[in-house]
């Protein structure tokens, strides 16, 4: 069978199976159709990807909702796998059921090497890099590494790097590519990089800058800059979200750069990422038992530190909700790397599977808690509650809530 | 060494910055929290790259990636740190803290690291990475965490496990850890001191030379959620 026949076998399968998996109700039909059809077809991601455009996004933290910027920035139909399924089998998933040439797809950070290998991207976008789910992915530098591999000059990969300059493990991974459009935006979570990825010794961090004493430092040819406004090249970019949050603001500063490499003038492109309100259930309000609530998804130190930041202000009580199922991650140590001391002064809600061990960690760092232990025992709140929850966590929060 | 109450009892945290993978930081947070729940003055110290050791009652080392684990173990050999430990300071470690305590350690390649020669042990580079929940029986008490290494610690005949694996690996599926009269070592990283109240009073007593007044609070409720869950196959 020559691989063109196999490859469109394959697709009709990924087809059927996702067809059959939303019928049956069994999951949003994303990712068990694209390991039937990966399995028949090994090289159909390659197949599937070739004459696109594709914009690749990947990063710890940001992921989901960068891809929608570019995707509702690009200004025309897009290919994208909005559900999240960010792994090969998701990947075939979306380029199966969409056949618009423009593609962006958000990316795992451990498969990210393969997708580039595969889907020979134009621009690859890379947020920032942290520690996450260390049960799975071991070591954040060994991640950094790998996406050297496969984006320097030499693994053949020909496209552009958009790059948040400001992260130190980013810089490393794209120091070797032929292309990169280094992005000057704020990167609030520095603790994974004390130690210079290049050679271990201390960096040495400064406010807007960083350097080790081996010579690797922050890039100085930046052409994007988020600093008392948003400048891409030479165009003033009036940046104005409707989401929430500083991090949101760097996440659309790389969206906007990754898309004037496509094309897309950058005033063109604001405009449409100004207007988006609500990414995969994420930032809106919500219903539940009369309570109105806001869903914030946080998977990890930086995460949760970046969104601590938006909610700490009022005196409000806040809602919080832990899991460690597989796709959490099982261990949830980094409770102790989240600087939960800054909710001092609120009183929060511990919800979830893993409760108890955001509690005692609430404890410890002398904020205020409650367990809740019934869901029906939660006392009416007369204001909107910010609710913070990590992946499967958040999950069942969006299937238990309403949109308002 | 015993203390008197309204003393300042320093903890250190050597290295966070190259030691403090998993959450690590929370074993200072929790000694320091429950003692002064007891009403001693507790001072927390992060002691961070390029910054000269201070004399402190308790020396916490974290776990780390091999990188980071090397050129701490460096920085840790040049300095005072042994001499103090020797001296009878108290060290809790875990992970690659417990690696670099020991006489000699193997990380990325198999190659062959002088450790600080503290402790009587010895680790190579194990058949497999051992990630997953560990549960140790400790005398009458369980010490339940978790663990994420690579590593194959064997203990000379003079140097005592802290426990008998139940669950996990810890050294090598048989015991964890260590205890010598003033250093203390498991492969459960992380907060292991939060999931372990028990634990955490009986490092802060080695210290304080005194039987500590029983505090009760949502940690106990942790410790017995993490022993019921650990306990069930």
């Amino acid at each position: 069978m020559s691989p063109s026949v196999r490859s469109r076998l394959a697709a009709r399968a990924v087809r059927a199976v996702n067809w059959a998996s939303r019928v049956a109700k069994r999951g949003s039909g994303t990712v068990a159709g694209g390991r039937v059809g990966l399995k028949i077809a090994p090289k159909l991601l390659t197949d599937l990807a070739r004459d696109r455009t594709t914009i690749l996004v990947s990063g710890t933290n940001g992921k989901t909702t960068t891809t929608a910027m570019v995707g509702a920035g690009w200004g025309t139909a897009v290919t994208t796998n909005s559900t999240g399924a960010n792994m090969p089998a998701g990947h075939v998933a979306a380029l199966v059921q969409s056949s618009f040439v423009h593609t962006v797809l958000e990316v795992d950070e451990a498969w990210l090497p393969e997708v580039v290998r595969q889907v020979k991207p134009v621009v690859v976008v890379l947020l920032n890099l942290s520690r996450d789910q260390l049960d799975r992915a071991n070591e954040v530098r060994q991640m950094a590494e790998r996406w050297q591999q496969c984006l320097k000059a030499e693994s053949g990969f020909g496209g552009t790097v958009v790059a948040n300059a400001n992260d130190p493990l980013v810089v490393y991974a794209a120091m070797g590519a032929t292309n990169v459009r280094w992005c000057d935006v704020p990167t609030q979570w520095m603790a994974d990089a004390k130690s210079c990825p290049r050679c271990t010794l201390a960096l040495n961090l400064q406010t807007s800058t960083w350097s080790c004493v081996c010579g690797f430092a922050k890039p100085t040819t930046i052409t994007t800059t988020l600093r008392d406004g948003l400048s891409v090249g030479e165009t003033k970019v009036p940046l104005e979200l409707s989401i929430p949050g500083a991090f949101n603001e760097a996440n659309a500063a790389l969206a906007i750069t990754a898309l004037c490499e496509v094309g897309v003038p950058p005033l063109d492109a604001v405009e449409r990422i100004n207007a988006v309100r609500a990414v995969a259930g994420r930032f809106t309000l919500r219903q539940w038992n009369g309570h109105t609530l806001q869903l914030l998804l946080a998977k990890n130190p930086s995460g949760f530190d970046a969104l601590l930041s938006t909610v700490q202000n009022d005196e409000a009580d806040v809602w919080v909700a832990i899991n460690a199922r597989v796709a959490d991650g099982r261990d949830p140590s980094w409770l102790y790397d989240v600087p939960f001391e800054k909710l001092r002064g609120h009183r929060v809600w511990c919800f979830g599977d893993r409760r108890l061990d955001l509690a005692t960690r609430l404890d410890y760092g002398g904020v205020a808690f409650e367990v809740v232990d019934d869901l029906n025992r939660v006392p009416p709140s007369s204001q909107p509650v910010a609710l913070l929850a990590n992946y499967t966590a958040f999950s069942e929060w969006l299937a238990r809530s309403a949109p308002c | 060494m015993a203390r008197e109450v309204g003393a300042v009892l320093t903890i250190a945290t050597l290295l966070p910055d190259l030691l403090g993978t998993y959450g690590d930081g929370g074993n200072g947070l929790v000694l320091a929290q429950r003692a002064r729940l007891r009403g001693v003055h507790a001072l927390l110290v992060p002691v961070e790259l390029d910054e000269k050791i201070p004399e402190a009652s308790i020396y916490l080392l974290g776990g780390g990636e091999d990188g980071p684990q090397r050129l701490a173990c460096d920085l840790l050999s040049s300095g005072s740190f042994v001499e103090k430990v020797k001296d009878g300071a108290t060290v809790f470690a875990v992970c690659a803290g417990l690696q670099i305590l020991g006489q000699s350690f193997s990380v990325e390649g198999n190659d062959k690291y002088q450790g600080l020669g503290l402790v009587d042990a010895e680790t190579t580079r194990g058949a497999t990475r051992s990630v997953g929940e560990l549960r140790v029986r400790v005398g009458e008490k369980l010490l339940v965490g978790f663990e994420n290494h690579g590593g194959h610690t064997t203990l000379g005949r003079g140097t005592s496990p802290i426990g008998d694996v139940l669950r996990g690996r810890g050294n090598d599926g048989a015991v964890d850890g260590y205890r010598t009269g003033n250093i203390w070592a498991t492969y459960a990283h992380g907060p292991v001191l939060a999931l372990n109240p028990w634990l955490a009073d009986a490092v802060l007593e080695s210290v304080l030379g005194y039987e500590l007044e029983p505090v009760h609070s949502v940690a106990d409720r942790l410790y017995a959620e993490r022993c019921a869950t650990l306990s069930r196959r």
